[in-house]
């Protein structure tokens, strides 16, 4: 009976066809033209990229930390997939950097076998990731988890929405791929927060303080660096200074069907993760993503 | 006034019993012998509480998977397990039971998941091991309850194996991929090989010489193959894979018996067996304490969902979360 032999026949074939990935593997824009418009400085959409592939590298990550350790199992299964979607986001976005040009030294201290966009996951030192505290900051509670999932996943598809007409074809196939995946992901974290605000006594009292612990986190993200300013005026990328209105009241309003006042939003504080200044959560978030692979730079897997 | 009711049980039972010899299946209305449930609902929570502890060995590694394209595979796989707890929890809800309730059976000790997971995983090669071997052992186990006689168990257990089959090849392709790396890499794969091959073939459980339920559930059609039997057959099969593989099984009095056609092996150390069973493994209090601390740190959001939706009606919640009380 069929039933009996589906562990039968991993052997046998000699080639690789059979693997659901193939082994070897080494780019997930392979086949897509990378060629960058003209126009657009391939430095500055490298780094533009890397801006937004490093926020999904790093919020996946924090995401991936709640495994296992989540109230339901409905939520391991909703976390992972919002983690996994991040992850996907992230892998195109560094593979898109890449094939900008926009290498730098992780290339070298990475082995030969060891793919671009693992090269830049895996071998590039804090001060060279692009993230947002937003992004990074350590987990808290429940609470915290579905607030900071709340205020990125909005701003990130605000800025989405937009990205899908940049002049750059790519990183318009990426946005309008993830708008459908982040718009799942706000409004996961927006059933949750209402459901928090307006539960019990003590729900609203854990999510009134992730509101207050998440806000501060928006400081910097509506603030322009320079290369975006320029991507921009080029119709390549977006100003997060034109997501500010959109982004705030959005959150207002679910926090107001939540039961909740909105918080003091921060006045705008210049772009320290942009630029590579990141608190200690950073480099302790990467010791623990990077180990295995830089202890194995010649390694495939 | 016993008399009737006796009646009306024996031509219960009969049509109990006429159901099992026809090969059909029991569903969650028919009448069933409480000794034919409570059967069901230990092992298919013992199941359900395997997929759930069985997310932390491997989840161990989500965070420092060596390359993107491995995190994603494997938090996939480990999402993939989440679900199964899921359905096998909603399969053993069907036989009157309450998840909440296994799941505080389970971190209270009172039921049990499998003894793999007790043990650590190591290094990376280990997540490629754990699902050639860990995984091969669950599948070789578990696709001969497709034809569970119990329905909800049976229709379960279709999808659950098709998604153990794609863990498996992952976890061999992950294996096969490292013998093909650094010498390092190969080393550490032997290395997982030798620490998972025994606790693997213990997935069988006892030999049949020291299982006494097996025969009454071979009858009721919730095991379809002994112990023994099944795995005979996964050593059958997983001999030609270690060689096509590169790697060498722990023990040297495996060799083909050319009469039989069968692999013979050496003799599992059932002591080993018995101490991680009960407790005495090198994660058992590790595993459950995770699973508590989720069960516990996460009371106050399942109250906060459960007012909620007393608060907004009961049909607008389960719309929006598909599962409060």
């Amino acid at each position: 009976m069929h039933e009996e032999t589906v562990y039968d026949a991993l052997t046998g074939a000699p080639d690789d066809a059979r693997w659901a990935f193939g082994t070897g593997f080494d780019d997930p824009l392979a086949g897509v033209d990378t060629t960058v418009p003209e126009g657009v400085a391939p430095a500055d959409l490298g780094a533009y990229c890397l801006m937004l592939g490093d926020d999904a590298l790093v919020l996946a990550q924090r995401l991936t930390e709640w495994i296992t350790r989540a109230p339901e199992l409905e939520e391991e299964v909703a976390v992972a997939n919002i983690a996994l979607d991040l992850l996907g986001q992230a892998r195109l976005l560094l593979a898109r950097t890449a094939a900008a040009g926009v290498l730098g030294p992780c290339r070298e201290r990475a082995g030969a076998s060891v793919p671009d966009e693992d090269a830049l996951a895996y071998f590039r030192d804090p001060g060279e990731f692009r993230c947002t505290a937003l992004a990074a900051a350590p987990n808290g509670d429940f609470a915290h988890l579905v607030v900071r999932l709340l205020a990125a996943a909005t701003l990130r598809l605000a800025a989405f929405d937009r990205l899908r007409s940049s002049r750059d074809p790519v990183l318009a196939a990426v946005a309008a791929k993830g708008v459908a995946e982040l718009s799942y992901a706000r409004e996961h974290a927006a059933r949750w927060v209402v459901r928090l605000g307006d539960g019990t006594a003590e729900s609203h009292r854990r999510i009134r303080a992730a509101v207050e612990a998440v806000a501060p986190l928006l400081a910097d993200v509506f603030t322009p660096t320079d290369v975006e300013l320029r991507l921009a005026a080029g119709g390549a990328a977006v100003d997060p200074a034109a997501l500010r209105a959109e982004v705030l009241g959005v959150l207002d309003a679910v926090l107001a069907h939540a039961t909740l006042e909105p918080p003091s939003w921060p006045a705008g504080a210049p772009p320290r993760g942009r630029l590579g200044d990141h608190g200690p959560e950073v480099a302790e978030l990467l010791a623990g993503l990077q180990g295995l692979a830089r202890a194995h730079p010649e390694a495939t897997w | 006034m016993s008399a009737p009711v006796d009646v009306a049980a024996d031509e219960l039972e009969r049509g109990f019993e006429a159901t099992l010899a026809a090969q059909r299946r029991i569903e969650p209305r028919d009448w069933m012998p409480e000794g034919y449930r409570a059967t069901l609902v230990r092992q298919i929570a013992q199941h359900a509480h395997s997929e759930i502890i069985g997310m932390q060995p491997e989840g161990d590694w989500l965070l420092a998977a060596p390359s993107l394209r491995r995190k994603a595979v494997l938090l996939a796989k480990v999402q993939d397990e989440a679900g199964h707890g899921m359905y096998l929890y909603a399969a053993a809800e069907t036989l009157g039971v309450d998840r909440d309730d296994l799941t505080d059976r389970l971190v209270e000790g009172r039921q049990k998941y499998s003894s793999i997971f007790n043990y650590p995983t190591l290094t990376y090669a280990d997540v490629g091991v754990i699902g050639w071997l860990v995984d091969g052992a669950a599948i070789c186990n578990q696709v001969p309850l497709c034809r569970s006689s119990y329905g909800p168990y049976a229709r379960a257990m279709v999808r659950i194996c098709k998604e153990e089959s794609f863990h498996q090849r992952q976890g061999y392709e992950l294996l096969l991929t490292m013998m093909r790396g650094t010498d390092e890499q190969r080393a550490m794969v032997q290395d997982a090989v030798d620490r998972w091959w025994w606790p693997s073939l213990m997935m069988f459980g006892p030999p049949d010489t020291d299982s006494p339920n097996t025969a009454r559930s071979m009858a009721w059609g919730i095991k379809r193959h002994t112990n023994d039997e099944l795995r005979q057959r996964f050593v059958d099969m997983t001999v030609p894979q270690a060689e096509f593989l590169g790697v060498t099984l722990p023990d040297p009095e495996l060799s083909l018996d050319p009469a039989t056609g069968h692999h013979r092996f050496g003799a599992i150390d059932w002591d080993e067996f018995r101490r991680v069973l009960a407790g005495g493994g090198p994660c058992n209090a590790e595993r459950i304490t995770r699973r508590r601390a989720a069960r516990d740190d996460g009371a106050w959001v399942r109250e906060a969902a459960a007012a909620h939706a007393a608060k907004h009606g009961a049909a607008h919640a389960a719309k929006q979360t598909g599962r409060t009380a």
